[in-house]
């Protein structure tokens, strides 16, 4: 072993003089970061992942976490990352996998935005008093109606509308996998988001059984490994989403390490247990665009045109063009996912250097639909590192229609980010197929955070719009009128099509 | 704050402009007398059928050769002189307002200009976008908008507005924030046939402006206002809907109300949130729209400015205040308050 180890990320530390002893930490650390011996609970820090699950539970906070306790020399160029992936690929001639959305320092766009309110000239609207409305429609709509008169004189509608998706807020969960994640934390969502009145994705993982009663308000995901797909699931889905891609690896499949595939997981996606699911990079029967407009149809044909069909991408370089492409289908909504979208296993390389900001993809792809003159033909769902109200109030400004959460779900029901979920070990039950962690996340309690989370995202959606003198979410939507760049340069002040502050 | 007017008597009967002027200089303290304008419908009856370009020359070189050019190739110039006016010391006249009666020829109409009005809607949008120096602010058949920074006594007698008679008057008195001084600022707003007088601020302005370009209107104004003219050739002209659907679209019931109808309203009033949820506006407003058929009132969904309604036998009045109105026809007989987003329709009796 010519190159030894690598400094721990973390030092954990337990003050003794607090410390009584529960062992609290040895049973929920399921990377075994603590053991007993004799009397004492000794700690191997080089173990620890940072998911703070010991720290939360530790009755007496008696657990310190230092991140990094020994560093490497400091080098601007050659960074602790840089050395260390060359260290692990020196050693496994293998690709880095990673977990969670892109972990590098870039400038966030959401940061650089900043919205309106209304003084003096115009008065705000205050939601506790004023109806407030966030009601919102996923699916394609007519670009003009036609009317008629009946011989009793009355206007009828002649124009019949697609079938289109009813949101009460513009906040749907994405795409999570029974396999990536746990049935309990799936669970949990689907409880929330029937509750609230919106929806969630089945991930590319089938449908459970469990899941049955929530149905109304999954949309189910076929993508290129056709994990869990037959006429019975499809028909289950209020809607139907073909993914293309993902804002965590833009360009290939989806990963499943062997690990997460459990007896219940094999059931569901109708694969062998242990196997590793590795979704094909492309979808084989989809090689251009008029081979996904077959899917399309097709997936419309065997449903009976009755529910609406999503396409999922990955926000590319391209990517409005390939929206404006999907809007001439007769696909329903396009999905677009951002670079710092998450994910249960990636790898680094794709993670961290694949992809576009979710921000300047809502932007070109809105224009470019309403250049194109299509931009009624289809809805537009942002995804990829929405953390907050006012990330969501700011994507529906630069033209979404709604957006899809992942990481902050996950976040509400425990997840504290440390990026393992390709591991199996995740101590809070959500990223872990392991059943005595999954019965650590109670999806009564998950539901309850869960919508929560949105409910709180709800009525703060509420009060900027009414601060800003709008009491519809469709005047919201592409309203970049409401929102001014701060530290923007010029290019990307054009291509958000938004002016600087002080203009 | 901004005061507004409108006015039609359904039998066509005529009414010079001095009731109008009268009637809009009481509403003075809604206003700073940066901005005053009218609209007069059935004025030009010589020139019926031939569109009244009124265009603010900065000066008659170069501006005006290039829309001379503009409209000699696009169609055939029957008369064209510059609007009378009165100097008065309110107002400095700091453009000179031009009228052009002006025919669209017919071997233009192909593709995206198919008929007379789609020319000169892209006229108007060509000259303001890209002629330096001039702004066509009017541009109907047998109608026409005055307008200029000032008050409205001194406006209307610097257009000398009681030599016009018309059976549809619009007028508003402007309090301005976004562009004070600038003529082109003040209203009405006009394209076409449509004329708008509007007292708020559109809060949607980016959603709506965002959508009517993606049909060709290039908004060059610099006020929110400009952007409901589009909106009403839009929806009114272009996809042929209703005035009553026009409203319904602009200012549309909430799902509420929606969620309490039968059936089948249900569905119509989903389908026009759906599909015209860009033309949706939000804010305060109360609108006077005139159109070749009538004039049309409305107000915003919750009803943040106010908007009055007059009626004297087949007089129609409309308006940010009663008193404006009693003054405009001492004689009129019912007076009340619509609701939020209802619309106020005055049509001509066939």
């Amino acid at each position: 072993m010519t190159l030894g180890s690598v400094p721990p990320k973390f030092k954990v530390d337990i003050d003794r003089y607090q410390c009584m002893d529960c062992g609290r930490c040895i049973e929920n650390c399921s990377y075994g970061v603590y053991r007993r011996e004799g009397n004492k609970i000794l700690i191997e820090s080089r173990k620890c992942t940072g998911c703070l699950r010991c720290v939360s539970m530790c009755p007496r906070d008696a657990i310190m976490l230092t991140e990094k306790p020994v560093d490497y020399r400091s080098h601007p160029l050659w960074t602790r990352e840089a050395r260390e992936d060359i260290i692990k690929q020196a050693r496994s001639g293998k690709i880095i996998l990673s977990g969670m959305g892109n972990a590098r320092d870039l400038p966030v766009v959401y940061d650089h935005l900043l919205l309106d309110a209304c003084q003096v000239t115009n008065p705000s609207i205050d939601p506790l008093r004023e109806p407030m409305e966030l009601r919102t429609y996923i699916g394609k709509k007519p670009s003009k109606l036609k009317f008629k008169k009946t011989e009793s004189g009355d206007v009828e509608l002649e124009t019949k509308l697609a079938p289109n998706l009813k949101l009460n807020t513009p906040i749907m969960i994405g795409h999570m996998s029974f396999g990536a994640i746990s049935l309990n934390a799936q669970l949990s969502m689907a409880k929330a988001v029937t509750e609230l009145g919106t929806y969630m994705g089945t991930g590319e993982g089938g449908l459970h059984e469990a899941l049955y009663p929530y149905q109304d308000h999954m949309i189910v995901q076929v993508a290129s490994g056709r994990f869990g797909v037959n006429i019975d699931y499809l028909e289950r889905g209020a809607a139907i989403e073909i993914k293309i891609g993902q804002g965590a690896k833009p360009g290939i499949g989806g990963h499943l390490p062997g690990e997460k595939v459990s007896e219940e997981v094999s059931k569901t996606r109708m694969i062998p247990v242990g196997s590793d699911a590795i979704s094909p990079a492309p979808h084989h029967d989809i090689y251009s665009i008029e081979d996904l407009v077959q899917l399309i149809r097709s997936l419309k044909e065997a449903t009976e045109w009755k529910k609406p069909v999503f396409v999922k991408i990955a926000a590319v370089h391209n990517v409005a063009p390939i929206a404006a492409g999907i809007a001439r289908s007769s696909a329903d909504a396009v999905v677009i996912d951002g670079f710092r979208g998450g994910t249960g296993a990636a790898p680094k390389v794709f993670r961290d250097n694949v992809g576009i900001p979710i921000e300047v993809a809502i932007a070109s792809v809105d224009q470019k639909l309403r250049e194109q003159g299509v931009r009624n033909e289809i809805s537009i769902i942002a995804s990829g590192g929405i953390r907050n109200s006012a990330d969501l109030a700011k994507s529906i400004a630069l033209g979404a229609d709604a957006v899809n959460i992942g990481t902050a779900a996950l976040v509400a029901l425990g997840c504290r980010v440390c990026g393992n979920c390709y591991r199996n070990l995740c101590p809070w039950g959500i990223a872990t197929q392991r059943p005595d962690l999954v019965s650590r996340l109670d999806p009564e309690r998950g539901a309850v955070q869960v919508s929560n989370l949105i409910k709180g995202w709800t009525y703060e959606l509420s009060e900027l719009m009414g601060a800003a003198g709008i009491n519809s979410i469709e005047s919201l939507r592409g309203n970049r009128d409401r929102l001014r760049g701060y530290m923007l340069d010029e290019g990307m002040l054009k291509i958000l099509d938004v002016l600087p502050a002080g203009a | 704050m901004c005061g507004i007017i409108g006015f039609i008597d359904r039998t066509k009967s005529k009414m010079d402009g001095s009731s109008i002027k009268a009637a809009l200089s009481l509403m003075n303290e809604r206003g700073s007398g940066d901005g005053a304008g009218y609209a007069a419908y059935g004025i030009y009856p010589e020139y019926a059928d031939y569109y009244a370009l009124h265009v603010f020359f900065d000066n008659l070189g170069e501006p005006k050769k290039k829309v001379d050019e503009l409209l000699q190739q696009m169609g055939e110039i029957v008369h064209q002189e510059e609007i009378p006016t009165t100097p008065q010391p309110g107002i400095k006249k700091v453009h000179i307002p031009w009228r052009y009666f002006f025919k669209p020829s017919e071997d233009l109409m192909a593709g995206r200009m198919a008929s007379e009005n789609d020319v000169v809607t892209y006229i108007v949008m060509e000259v303001n976008a890209n002629v330096k120096g001039a702004t066509i602010f009017s541009s109907g058949k047998n109608m026409g908008v005055f307008k200029a920074s000032g008050w409205p006594e001194d406006v209307a007698n610097f257009y000398r507005i009681e030599d016009y008679k018309g059976y549809i008057w619009l007028g508003h008195n402007r309090y301005p924030t976004n562009t004070p001084g600038w003529w082109g600022g003040a209203h009405p707003f006009n394209l076409l046939n449509w004329s708008v007088v509007h007292n708020g601020e559109i809060t949607s302005y980016g959603t709506n402006q965002r959508y009517v370009e993606g049909y060709g209107y290039n908004c060059s104004l610099f006020t929110d206002t400009e952007v409901v003219a589009y909106l009403f050739d839009l929806l009114g002209r272009q996809h042929g809907l209703s005035h009553e659907m026009v409203v319904k679209a602009l200012a549309p019931p909430f799902w509420d109300e929606i969620d309490r109808m039968p059936a089948k309203e249900a569905e119509l009033n989903k389908a026009v949130r759906l599909t015209y949820g860009p033309a949706l506006m939000n804010g305060p407003f109360a609108i006077v729209v005139g159109t070749e058929n009538g004039i049309v009132g409305f107000t915003d969904r919750i009803k943040l400015r106010p908007l009055v309604v007059g009626e004297n036998g087949n007089r129609l009045y409309i308006s940010s205040e009663e008193a404006a109105i009693r003054v405009y026809d001492p004689e009129v007989k019912t007076i009340y308050t619509p609701r939020a987003g209802e619309p106020i329709i005055g049509r001509f009796i066939e």
